[in-house]
């Protein structure tokens, strides 16, 4: 009674108080910076929702790969690797897909300047990098649900995944997309327009499928080939999707090249640059014109 | 009086290009004024706005808006300002209410949620009266697509009214809008001024808008090349005269000659006052006029006759 008592007392709100406006935050304060991050992001996902075309074709192209290539290569491969194949196209096509959407996302911050909204957002008193990291974590809204729909595909094709694997590949998912998201940012740093971003990004994009292991096993490659595979970021986002997925399991070394800490310290240190200099470089191209 | 915007020496030259959009301009507006940039395309009028809304970088100069520099201390000067940029910059994918949302985000001043029903009832209340003052109580959870183009101009000014801005820029904010639209819109803003004390910075090719401003500055070729109150620089160059005409032509072209007064035939006839008084004129000829015109120079006359005048004395490529 006395419990119940006190937690009414703690959520009834007295009746002067829910008349006072709430005091504007500081600028520059954490709290101002976290809700201009939530509605930049917010109004991306906001976006996605409300185009269908958009939705229905980042659905088909990941489910055309695992269907029609995971299955193949398993006919083929799968009894001489000593691994399921289908499962390694699965984690390397989820990976891929997470990191790669994020990435092109950003591009829209091109768009936005193109149709002059990104002006509303950059003459609001908030950080440069919080409008960035914003817009990364709105593009991983957007990405996620693909995710989970390549996860359901997965399910409908026969992999077998537990719940913690669930979680790991939840958890390494999320981890991707940001990941793609800084990676894409210093892309766009680099790119003076829509036109170059859409004319470079094959090159960026499609070599790596093959360096960073998507859809072929790297283990055992030339040095050459090694290292173009090491500076592949994708790379690493994809073998700690796979380190989760595999934890634990007989054929964990067979599938899994680094340990997880090596991939999770490389992506957090080249994500933290590729924001520095993706921000820094976009900034400076939007305002020394 | 400690000014709201402060410009000196202000320097902008774009990459690669040969000569200073802007070039090396200073003016001083009060808290409260209302400034109007005038020019010809091209003249500087943008890249100036830009600079001062802090969406480009000076090349050189000193510019503090409401106490603090625009570049070391962006960000306090952009919670200061409202910006309606040339181009409409509403997201067309929201509705009215989630663009004012955002907004409203950005400037911190309510914790963002993402559905209208779990914002704080001061919002909701202030989205009411804001949606009130525009008529569109029943659109306002409708996309901005739907709205014409006068509407998105007032909700842009709306919504840029919201976090209270001390200065309120406008880069030529009635371009494309339709007459009755123009008036409406401005109409809105004179009552904005009158009730907040707002200062408003306002480029336009519309030049009668210059007509109610307190101080005009007329940029051309990135210089200012006249500035002061509409009057002081109509007074300054534009003359003032007479038109008259009358039945017997021939009979007033004798008199005025005969009393000495010059004229031109336009094919009225054109005499200058020359800080004479009409009355007096008028009384001076005898010959029955069947046309009595005063001409008072417009804001627009004194524009034309800066910019050609300041044509002829320079000839050179259009910058920018």
């Amino acid at each position: 009674m006395r419990i119940w008592q006190l937690f009414k007392n703690m959520t009834t709100i007295p009746r002067e108080q829910t008349r006072i406006k709430a005091a504007p935050a500081a600028p520059g304060s954490l709290r101002r910076n976290l809700n201009a991050i939530a509605a930049i992001a917010y109004r991306d996902f906001l976006k996605f929702l409300r185009d269908r075309a958009r939705i229905l074709s980042t659905f088909l192209f990941p489910l055309i790969f695992i269907g029609f290539l995971g299955g193949g290569m398993q006919a083929t491969f799968g009894a001489s690797s000593g691994y399921n194949f289908l499962d390694f196209i699965f984690t390397g096509v989820l990976a891929q897909t997470l990191w790669q959407s994020t990435a092109t996302g950003i591009i829209s911050l091109l768009e936005d300047r193109q149709n002059d909204f990104s002006q509303e957002i950059f003459v609001s008193p908030i950080s440069r990098y919080s409008i960035v990291f914003g817009k990364i974590l709105g593009e991983t809204l957007v990405a996620l649900p693909q995710g989970v729909g390549i996860i359901i595909f997965g399910f409908l094709l026969g992999i077998a995944i537990t719940p913690i694997q669930l979680i790991g590949l939840g958890v390494t998912g999320l981890l991707a997309s940001l990941y793609g998201g800084a990676f894409g940012m210093m892309l766009l740093g680099l790119m003076p327009s829509r036109r170059a971003a859409d004319q470079l990004f094959p090159f960026v994009f499609l070599p790596q499928f093959f360096t960073a292991g998507v859809f072929v096993p790297l283990h055992n490659l030339p040095l050459a080939l090694n290292v173009v595979s090491h500076l592949s970021p994708l790379r690493y986002a994809v073998d700690l999707m796979r380190g989760a997925f595999h934890w634990g399991q007989p054929e964990f070394d067979a599938v899994v090249l680094d340990p997880m800490w090596f991939n999770l310290a490389v992506m957090s240190a080249t994500f933290l640059g590729f924001m520095l200099i993706g921000t820094i470089l976009f900034v400076r191209a939007e305002q020394n014109r | 009086m400690q000014p709201i915007i402060h410009v000196e020496h202000l320097v902008k030259r774009y990459k690669n290009a040969q000569t200073n959009a802007v070039d090396d301009i200073s003016f001083d507006v009060a808290p409260g004024e209302f400034f109007v940039l005038l020019g010809p395309n091209g003249a500087g009028k943008t890249t100036t706005i830009s600079i001062l809304t802090t969406t480009l970088a000076p090349t050189a100069g000193k510019i503090e808006i409401v106490g603090h520099d625009i570049v070391r201390e962006s960000n306090r000067v952009r919670s200061n300002v409202g910006i309606i940029f040339q181009q409409p910059s509403l997201d067309q994918n929201l509705t009215a209410e989630e663009n004012v949302r955002l907004h409203a985000s950005l400037y911190g001043l309510y914790p963002f949620r993402p559905t209208y029903w779990l914002m704080p009832r001061a919002y909701k209340q202030q989205v009411n009266d804001l949606a009130e003052i525009l008529g569109i109580a029943k659109e306002i959870h409708k996309p901005i697509k739907t709205f014409s183009g006068g509407m998105k101009r007032k909700l842009e000014i709306i919504r840029s009214l919201i976090h209270h801005p001390r200065v309120l820029f406008l880069d030529e904010p009635t371009t494309g809008l339709d007459p009755l639209s123009r008036r409406s819109l401005w109409d809105y803003l004179t009552a904005v001024r009158a009730e907040k004390e707002t200062t408003v910075f306002l480029t336009t090719h519309y030049l009668e808008e210059a007509e109610q401003a307190d101080t005009i500055s007329i940029l051309h070729h990135g210089k200012i090349v006249a500035q002061g109150t509409p009057d002081a620089v109509k007074a300054r160059l534009v003359e003032n005269y007479l038109l008259v005409d009358a039945d017997n032509r021939d009979a007033l072209r004798q008199e005025l000659r005969v009393k000495q007064i010059p004229f031109v035939e336009t094919p009225l006839f054109k005499i200058d006052l020359n800080g004479a008084s009409p009355h007096k004129l008028l009384k001076a000829i005898d010959t029955p006029l069947t046309t009595v015109r005063i001409h008072t120079p417009s804001v627009e006359d004194a524009y034309l006759a800066i910019i050609q005048e300041h044509d002829d004395d320079t000839p050179r490529a259009d910058a920018n």
